[in-house]
């Protein structure tokens, strides 16, 4: 039932849906995620900005690992790929070097990529396979309950680290830009809009972009660490950014007490992996002929 | 939390007025939508979904300058695609908000 809030409060005629609907499987609505979840925010920003760039829906992959984030390929209305744990990034080049005219993107959690998947993510910015790779960075494995991540900052409370955390975290924006990506930022799911305009400047690249989404985890991250509610990660996430465009990504590790830095980072050109295949192909084809 | 929400030019501008939609069963009342909208138009109520959260409500004041102004920050924040605001055909005088932060959200 939807309702329009006004003082008057007359209900809305039934065919009035949120712009999200069009994009959404609307009949396995509400979805799992927690109150408060940066997940959601993070996918309709993903959809408002294939929707400026003008991408057709009917070309659009969405593929994902295990975790919370990794249910969202089930609740879009595009051609979606929930695949194994940390494996998002290997079926995503399958899909791209098959059907190169598909829009490919993976959209995934902290654990999912960096974790288990943590060789697939270089492997493919070294490779420069033709992907978007999007990763709410919750800083914990949110779906199994609150474990520490490779993305945990130091001193933080998980399960696994009831007296705080002692292992550095990835930063992730240097690792993709030390690994080849030709694309990286960092926004988080309350900069809405400049995450939006980040997305849609990646898609209208080539080559293997990242950008990593702070993104709020209030039950099995905040709740641990004194952030208890949506707002206070809200407020750390508003606070303490300093957005800077270009910015050296070996300066933007997150430390707690610190400024987080935001910005699209790197922007550069290179080789393409499809493109380098397609060359080697022709390579292979014209030695066979001259065999003959 | 709406402090750096709350940069307002000086100059007079033309601001578009909104009207907010709500699919009420998806609410999970995480306010987000109350503590960033920049107008302050929104306020839990009592109302409850069939789940018993509480589901904001709109509370213009013309005098406070607490009237949506379609800047759709509540709309793109909210982690449940329950609300969302639609723009009015006429537009009012207002002071704009769209201060430096404000459209960085
Ligand atoms: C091979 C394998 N190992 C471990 C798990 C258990 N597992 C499920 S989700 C997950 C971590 C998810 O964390 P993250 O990717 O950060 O996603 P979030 O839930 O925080 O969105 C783990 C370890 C699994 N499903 N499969
Ligand atoms: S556990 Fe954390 S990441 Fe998972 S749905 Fe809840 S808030 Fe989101
Ligand atoms: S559209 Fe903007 S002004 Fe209107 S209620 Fe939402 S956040 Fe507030
Ligand atoms: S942001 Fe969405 S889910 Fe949260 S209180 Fe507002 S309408 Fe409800």
């Amino acid at each position: 039932m939807s309702h329009k809030m006004t003082r008057g409060k007359k209900p809305l005629l039934p065919q009035e849906l949120h712009p999200m609907d069009q994009w959404l499987r609307s009949e396995r609505m509400p979805h799992i995620w927690c109150a408060g979840c940066g997940i959601g925010p993070t996918l309709y920003a993903w959809v408002r900005a294939l929707d400026t760039v003008g991408i057709d829906k009917d070309k659009v992959v969405y593929v994902s690992g295990i975790g919370c984030c990794g249910r969202g390929s089930g609740y879009l209305d595009v051609d979606g790929f929930h695949t194994t744990h940390g494996r998002a990034i290997p079926f995503a080049t399958g899909i791209k070097l098959v059907k190169p005219d598909l829009c490919v993107n993976v959209i995934s959690g902290d654990g999912d990529i960096f974790s288990i998947g943590g060789n697939h993510f270089i492997h493919a910015c070294r490779r420069n396979v033709d992907l978007l790779v999007i990763c709410t960075n919750n800083f914990i494995y949110g779906m199994t309950g609150g474990q520490l991540a490779a993305t945990t900052p130091i001193g933080d409370y998980s399960t696994t680290t009831p007296y705080g955390n002692i292992e550095p975290p990835f930063n992730t924006p240097y690792l993709a830009d030390a690994s080849g990506a030709v694309y990286v930022a960092r926004w988080t799911s309350i900069h809405v809009r400049l995450l939006e305009k980040s997305i849609a400047e990646a898609l209208r690249m080539k080559g293997f972009r990242y950008i990593e989404v702070l993104s709020p985890c209030p039950v099995n991250y905040g709740r641990r660490n004194r952030l208890r509610e949506v707002d206070d990660i809200a407020k750390w996430f508003w606070q303490s950014s300093v957005i800077r465009h270009g910015a050296d990504t070996r300066e933007v590790q997150i430390e707690k007490g610190k400024p987080i830095i935001l910005g699209n980072f790197v922007k550069r050109e290179k080789l393409s992996y499809y493109g380098e295949l397609k060359k080697l192909e022709e390579k292979v084809k014209r030695a066979a002929e001259a065999k003959k | 939390m709406n402090a750096s929400g709350k940069t307002l030019l000086t100059q007079r501008v033309k601001v578009s007025r909104g009207e907010i939609h709500i699919i009420e069963e998806r609410c999970k009342q995480c306010r987000l939508c109350i503590e960033l909208c920049p107008r302050e138009v929104l306020q839990e109520s009592e109302k409850v979904n069939e789940k018993g959260y509480h589901l904001p409500e709109v509370v213009e004041e013309p005098e406070k300058e607490k009237i949506c102004v379609s800047c759709g920050i509540c709309e793109v924040a909210c982690p449940e695609y329950a609300i969302w605001v639609r723009e009015k055909k006429e537009m009012h005088q207002g002071r704009g908000i769209y201060g430096k932060n404000s459209s960085n959200r």
